[in-house]
């Protein structure tokens, strides 16, 4: 085994180039990590060997007749609710086995124009609705770090599998946090795009206006290089932005200044209760991008506090409508009743679970009559607000720094029978969905337990270029990326 | 005491889109069930909808049409409700930000011109068709998603003609619009009608009873008139009328308790975060109102101020657009507008409705009629040959004059014939003529008709005429 999974997007490409490996060589390798360690991790749902290997064997001939696609012969793992045509797409959700994609989703067709290998999907929180990968109905997933800890969610597969060395890259989805949260607990790198630069078309809806696919990869080169394949505009999505994609992989230099640059630390995010050696991780982080040049500032969000509130209103009401069409009639599970309204309720009440539940429950509660003004209309008023705060916040700054979450992972079942003590993590990444920008994770630090510890640089929208471009100064001048789970 | 009802109608109408209100599906009445399909009118995880615009384009021109401000800032809301209709188990609709605001539609209610005013126009999806079976029911997605306007009139009608005369309006102009064919056996308008009963003098309304779903004029013309009778002999008889919905049932002519108030639909409506809100330009508008075809009733003024139409031929010409439509293609070839009228209006139309076919269909042409018409007024050939002219070519096609030729139905004026054929009527019939020499001039018609039918219509009436008064006078 020559150890290809190792590598990265940028060190691979750069091999097949050369032609030093094949894309076949790097999906075996792949395909012998994952037998060998995800037995532990638990990352995948489902693999199509023959099916990974003819796209690689394809990749191969491509480039042996001059294709030099970006992502051409390049493993990458599917978030299971990303629809790929002919496979499964169950959502970690019982209420969807059985159910077989029929279309693509347009980043899976991006994926395919760029050359990537489509090589299996990856384990998460049912309906992407949980940050711990514990509310998976179908797969149970740990940290790489150390397996008896959460690698984080709801994109807890897409992250673990990076981590662990089973995949080059990953996609993920992220609604309040769900791609940068796993990654900083699994120790790898997050993006969340802008709302609207990625399409959305084929992936399952959590919370429509929230919901954003992105990459999550081993460096921030990769991410950028992955990125740019998955955005641009696409006429399937309405809220998807007609906007140029720019260059992110090849603009962003070898030069490790942040001269210039003035990143702004918000106070109100450094919240009481957050653990003393996440914070101490995150201002180290901080004082080395002053090291590097980079003005620190001290900007305001009043108005995070919020977040969870705001968030768990939005979220849950549009997750209540997104939710209502698995229903039994027409893929999926299907438990007959003596009418449509039996078989519904049979059939959701056997096919959602707990946390399923909660969230349509409470979505469905904030849109009633009468109830809709003090919940729904009003969260939307105080959305505006937490958007104002960023817009304002940008003015003095160009990109915000933060930690991702108060706590590095910790330990499975610690949390789950406890859901409002869950959902106050996401109140350090939430806003930034609320708001619409976009943010990504990288790592920064471990705790003195051995588990990682990300940091969030937080950019304004479509300043994608911006966050990849500290992310990457930081990481050519840290050594963190680099350190491997030992499994 | 006296009781005054109020009624308020919404009307479904089903908008003439290619494709459905927010996929790229074919719209196609009486197809296979369950082919014209996709991810997106089916409710599969992950689809997404998107606008058609030609519907948004359709529902303005339907709000311009009936005198609506239309709304430069509509957004999309989330309906929520199960039932296996609806793929998504929410209907994509408008709810507070509608397309099209106000309007208004004016027509003669029994011999009064009335106004019903209108609330609003908005845009929605259309439910899938349901089918029960014994046993099952089956589900035809083909009309999932398809572009279905909603036009809400306020509660300004007090009768059953009143209802029936706003929606024969509104029918109407959608058609003359080319918004929606309105073909109600193929549910392209459905109307659900609220009536409310108080007594006259009393200001607040009584208590809405809403009936649903009804296709056909006839039907919701008895549910009116049922559901009237049946408040006002509740609220009569000291009991109160209950706020719910009701369905009618046309074999017992009866409406009937479906959903009361307490059962009532939370629909729970919200903003669709899939959609972005429509803003439609005002140049773009300006375009679309620059497109609207004239309307009947302007139409039917013009043909009798100008053509010199009566009231009755005009209305009867403009009752639907084709026929309109056709009437004034033809008045292009020809001045005698009131010869194209009865043309239309009696072989037309009789032979159209004894054939089951539409005039666009009709062989005879407004150019071939035109020809017929001149042909007719140039006294080639009499009224009458001219009608058989007309059907020959409505069975056959063919041209005019080969068709009087291959007929010989070309009229008679030669002297010779007419001479022979006089004779014969006056040496046949000593009756009618020795009582015309007796001072009735009104037998003279029974001679010419002998003539006319020896001549099998052929001849010139005016020349047998002036040929008997000749014969018979000396
Ligand atoms: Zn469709």
């Amino acid at each position: 085994m020559a150890d290809l999974h190792k590598l990265t997007i940028s060190e691979l490409t750069e091999q097949l180039a050369s032609g030093t490996c094949t894309s076949v060589d790097i999906v075996n390798d792949v395909l012998a990590s994952i037998d060998a360690t995800d037995g532990k991790v638990g990352a995948y749902l489902t693999i199509d060997r023959e099916d990974a290997l003819a796209q690689a064997k394809a990749a191969d001939e491509a480039r042996a007749a001059g294709s030099q696609l970006p992502m051409l012969g390049i493993p990458v793992a599917i978030k299971d609710l990303l629809n790929v045509k002919g496979q499964p797409c169950t959502c970690s959700s019982k209420i969807l086995e059985g159910y077989i994609a029929p279309y693509d989703a347009t980043v899976i067709a991006k994926l395919r124009e760029a050359g990537a290998v489509l090589l299996g999907r990856v384990n998460m929180d049912e309906f992407a609705m949980g940050s711990s990968t514990e509310n998976a109905a179908l797969g149970k997933t740990s940290n790489p770090w150390n397996l008896d800890h959460v690698p984080g969610g709801s994109s807890g597969g897409s992250a673990a599998c990076v981590a662990a060395d089973e995949a080059i890259a990953s996609l993920g989805s992220d609604t309040g946090g769900s791609i940068r949260q796993p990654a900083a607990f699994c120790g790898c790198v997050g993006v969340k795009p802008t709302y609207g630069r990625v399409s959305r078309y084929g992936l399952t809806a959590f919370a429509s206006s929230l919901d954003q696919i992105g990459p999550l990869t081993k460096t921030v080169k990769d991410s950028a290089i992955l990125l740019e394949v998955l955005c641009g505009h696409d006429k399937m999505d309405s809220s998807s932005i007609e906007m140029d994609v720019p260059a992110f992989a090849k603009n962003l230099s070898n030069g490790t200044s942040l001269a210039g640059m003035k990143l702004g630390l918000p106070k109100e995010y450094f919240v009481v209760g957050m653990d003393p050696e996440v914070e101490q991780s995150v201002r180290d982080a901080v004082e080395h991008c002053k090291s590097l040049g980079a003005e620190i500032i001290d900007v305001s969000l009043p108005n995070a506090k919020y977040a969870i509130a705001v968030y768990y209103i939005i979220a849950t009401a549009e997750a209540s409508a997104n939710l209502a069409r698995f229903d039994g009639i027409r893929y999926g599970m299907r438990i007959d009743g003596k009418d449509p309204i039996e078989l519904y309720g049979k059939t959701r009440a056997a096919g959602f679970g707990s946390e399923v539940k909660r969230r349509i429950i409470l979505g469905t509660y904030v849109l009633s009559s009468g109830y809709y003004d003090a919940y729904y209309l009003r969260a939307q008023k105080v959305r505006t607000l937490i958007r104002d705060d960023f817009t304002e916040a940008f003015k003095q700054c160009d990109a915000i720094l933060s930690p991702v979450t108060p706590t590095p992972a910790y330990k499975l079942g610690e949390k789950s029978d406890d859901p409002l003590k869950m959902y106050l993590d996401d109140i350090l990444t939430t806003p930034i969905n609320l708001a619409g920008n976009c943010a990504l994770s990288l790592p920064c630090g471990f705790a003195s337990n051995g588990m990682p510890i990300g940091l969030q640089i937080i950019g304004d929208a479509f300043q994608e270029e911006t966050i990849l471009k500290v992310g990457h100064a930081f990481e050519q001048t840290t050594e963190w990326h680099k350190k491997r789970p030992s499994l | 005491m006296k009781y005054e009802a109020t009624i308020g109608l919404e009307t479904h109408v089903m908008q003439k889109t290619n494709t459905k209100m927010f996929c790229s599906c074919k719209c196609e009445y009486g197809a296979e069930p369950n082919i014209h399909v996709c991810p997106v009118c089916l409710g599969y995880p992950g689809a997404l909808p998107v606008m058609n615009e030609k519907a948004i384009e359709l529902c303005c021109k339907a709000g311009m049409l009936l005198g609506c401000e239309i709304n430069p800032y509509s957004k999309w809301d989330r309906k929520n409700y199960f039932y296996p209709d609806m793929a998504k188990n929410y209907q994509i609709t408008q709810a507070d930000e509608p397309l099209c605001l106000g309007g208004q539609v004016t027509v003669e209610v029994e011999g009064e011109m009335k106004t019903f005013t209108l609330e609003r126009i908005h845009q929605e999806e259309n439910a899938a068709k349901n089918t029960h079976i014994a046993g099952a029911s089956l589900v035809d997605y083909n009309r999932a998603g398809t572009a279905l306007m909603e036009i809400v009139s306020n509660p300004c009608m007090s009768s059953a003609a009143d209802a029936l005369a706003y929606m024969a309006a509104v029918k109407q102009i959608m058609q003359y619009g080319g918004i929606s064919n309105c073909d109600q056996e193929k549910g392209q308008m459905r109307s659900d009608v609220n009536v409310s009963v108080r007594p006259v003098g009393q200001k607040e309304l009584g208590s809405k009873v809403e009936i649903k779903n009804m296709n056909s004029f006839a039907f919701i013309k008895e549910a009116i008139e049922y559901e009237i009778d049946r408040q006002t002999a509740l609220i009569e008889s000291g009991g109160s009328v209950v706020q719910e919905t009701r369905g009618y049932d046309p074999d017992r002519g009866e409406t009937f308790t479906q959903r009361t108030k307490e059962n009532a639909h939370d629909y729970r409506y919200f903003p669709e975060p899939d959609l972005m809100p429509v803003k439609v330009a005002a140049e773009q508008l300006e375009q679309w109102r620059s497109e609207l075809p004239e309307m009947p009733a302007p139409r039917r003024d013009r043909y009798v101020a100008e053509l010199g139409l009566p009231e009755y031929d005009a209305g009867v010409l403009t009752a639907d657009k084709a026929t309109a439509d056709w009437f004034e293609r033809a008045m292009l070839h020809t001045k005698n507008a009131k010869a194209v009228s009865n043309f239309i209006m009696g072989e037309m139309m009789r032979l159209l409705s004894e054939q089951d076919m539409i005039i666009s269909e009709s062989k005879v042409t407004p150019e071939k009629l035109a020809e017929i018409i001149a042909l007719i007024d140039a006294k080639t050939i009499s009224t009458g040959a001219g009608k058989q002219v007309f059907e020959a070519i409505f069975n056959e096609g063919g041209e005019p004059k080969a068709i009087i030729e291959a007929k010989g139905l070309a009229q008679v004026s030669d002297d010779s014939a007419l001479d022979g054929w006089a004779d014969e009527a006056i040496a046949n019939n000593p009756k009618p003529v020795e009582e015309y020499k007796a001072g009735n001039a009104a037998s003279i018609n029974f001679l010419m008709g002998q003539v006319m039918k020896a001549s099998r219509g052929k001849a010139n009436p005016g020349a047998v005429m002036q040929m008997l008064k000749q014969k018979l006078d000396a």
